[in-house]
């Protein structure tokens, strides 16, 4: 299954290595990076992919929101699938 | 590959717009639970409902999560009551209405529906003693919702079944006085009821359908909304094309997550709702679209035209992202559920000639209207009539959930909380409808030529 991870916030040093290590400790692969910073506003977004997950997709999910509550970021993870069937005909 | 503009409207529509799904409603068949013992039918509904829906909320609330939208309401509708009651010796079904407002705290949905009725054509001994346990099964139950359809395009209009309905809904109000007569927002009557309804009240799983099913309502008045303010000033063409593009992909979410939800649950898919479903939060409203098309207030002349191009642009825009579409599919308005519909109430805007005016072009139809509780049987029997007429004469579904709010008068407001909002009192007619509903019978199947 791939996921969409979504990183919105004020701009700070350490944002990508912050998201990618605690990604590597669950052994998610990142398989594209998009990144913009408008004004002080940084946009992150990461295509994973969670086939080697080794835990479930809700406790990935809450370790996300946790890790961005400490960084005062706000981060989600929605599967990939329900972009594409909104957005194509 | 990553499309960042796809991606941040998505988050945004949940955001900032209220974009939901909701509801989901496991439709499950009680055919086989009926016995001529009582007792047994109903140990036998309460078993089959908890083990078929007892990974429903679980799997429910992880696909939700998966996917990022939110699932606001989770349900069960059941067969109509009326037909698997029937089939025992009791004379009242007030314990039917209590195992199943069992069952549905243990599955933990908010809402069970099919405390029903279809009495289109006629009654049998199982509808008339159902329809008679109603006030008493709304008022000792908290999750029950009860339907009674009362017409159909194809059999006319069950006068007998309008006249009973009228002091059936008082007697309703009456038992639940205390709560602002809230046993009324449980009850719906229908002209032409369809079989695969998601939405409550309304919701009953028709003896047509599957052993059991998923059925999708998905909403998203504020997207819709955001969409038009975008477009401020332009001709309807493209209002119609904002409003079909925004339709497609809200559809288009609601489907692939009920499928999801449906392969986890091994529970066939049923239909996706198409219908536009406002609450009483603000940014959440169908009457703001109305406005957002260009009426000063909801109610101004021209809204029902706006009604109109609204309805069918959702439904064409819905019908190209899903094949599985069914149920009411539209708009709906309800007074008490929509805040910017609150307002226009409350700002004198609209009134209830306009908003039956209204129901001749959208789904359903008087919807969670508060009325004085001094209201006689007759003239909410006479306000049924008139909306039945509009739905078999038009072909489509039309619904009244009215509450005569027990105690109270126009210039109050009744208080229901949650989703089902809070409705200021509108004024009905003064004039006696008595004469006309006292003649009972049937008004008999329209012709279906001669159209004009």
């Amino acid at each position: 299954m791939k996921a969409i991870l979504t990183i919105i916030g004020k701009d700070k040093v350490g944002i990508i290595s912050t998201i990618s290590t605690l990604l590597a400790n669950r052994n998610v692969n990142i398989l594209d990076i998009n990144q913009t910073v408008m004004k002080e506003y940084f946009t992150m977004i990461m295509l994973v992919d969670l086939d080697k997950l080794d835990t479930e997709f809700s406790n990935l999910q809450d370790e996300l929101v946790k890790k961005g509550q400490e960084i005062l970021m706000d981060i989600k993870i929605q599967r990939e699938d329900i972009f594409d069937k909104m957005y194509e005909i | 590959m990553i499309n960042t503009k796809n991606i941040l409207e998505t988050i945004k529509m949940v955001d900032k717009y209220n974009f939901d799904i909701r509801t989901i409603t496991m439709g499950i068949s009680l055919l086989d639970c009926a016995d001529t013992n009582g007792e047994k039918s109903r140990i036998k509904i309460y078993d089959k409902i908890t083990k078929l829906s007892e990974h429903f909320v679980e799997i429910a609330e992880k696909t939700e999560k998966e996917f990022g939208i939110p699932i606001i309401n989770k349900r069960i509708s059941v067969t109509p009551i009326s037909i698997i009651a029937g089939s025992s010796s009791d004379t009242d079904y007030v314990k039917y209405a209590e195992v199943l407002d069992k069952a549905g705290d243990t599955a933990g949905v908010n809402f069970i529906g099919g405390f029903s009725a279809l009495v289109q054509k006629g009654f049998t001994k199982g509808d008339r003693i159902l329809i008679n346990s109603i006030p008493q099964a709304l008022a000792s139950t908290n999750k029950v919702c009860s339907s009674v359809n009362l017409a159909t395009t194809k059999s006319g209009i069950n006068m007998d079944a309008v006249k009973l309905m009228g002091k059936i809904i008082k007697e309703t109000a009456y038992l639940t006085r205390e709560n602002d007569s809230i046993g009324c927002a449980k009850l719906v009557v229908f002209a032409n009821a369809v079989e695969d309804n998601p939405f409550m009240a309304g919701a009953f799983h028709g003896a047509g359908e599957s052993e059991t099913c998923l059925s999708v309502g998905v909403s998203g008045p504020g997207v819709v909304k955001n969409a038009l303010e975008k477009i401020k000033g332009e001709d309807f063409e493209t209002v119609c094309e904002t409003i079909k593009r925004t339709a497609f992909k809200i559809t288009r979410a609601g489907e692939v997550i009920a499928k999801e939800i449906s392969k986890r649950m091994n529970v066939p898919f049923g239909i996706m709702d198409l219908s536009l479903a406002p609450t009483p939060e603000i940014g959440d409203s169908v009457a703001r679209i109305l406005e957002e098309i260009g009426l000063e207030s909801c109610g101004a002349h021209g809204t029902t035209a706006a009604l109109a191009l609204l309805n069918d642009a959702v439904k064409k825009g819905g019908i190209m992202a899903s094949s599985n579409v069914g149920g009411l599919s539209g708009a709906f308005i309800p007074v008490s559920e929509d805040e910017g519909m609150i307002s226009a109430v409350n700002n004198g805007s609209i009134n209830i000639e306009k908003l039956e005016a209204m129901t001749c072009v959208c789904s359903v139809g008087l919807d969670m209207i508060a009325i004085p509780g001094d209201t006689p049987d007759s003239t909410i029997s006479a306000i049924i009539a008139d909306e039945c007429a509009i739905g078999v004469i038009n072909q489509k579904s039309t619904a009244v959930r009215l509450i005569p709010v027990y105690g109270k008068s126009v210039g109050e407001t009744a208080e229901f909380g949650g989703l089902l909002g809070r409705a200021p009192l509108m004024a009905v007619s003064k004039f006696s409808s008595e004469d006309f509903i006292n003649r009972g019978g049937r008004i008999p199947a329209p012709i279906h030529s001669f159209k004009n």
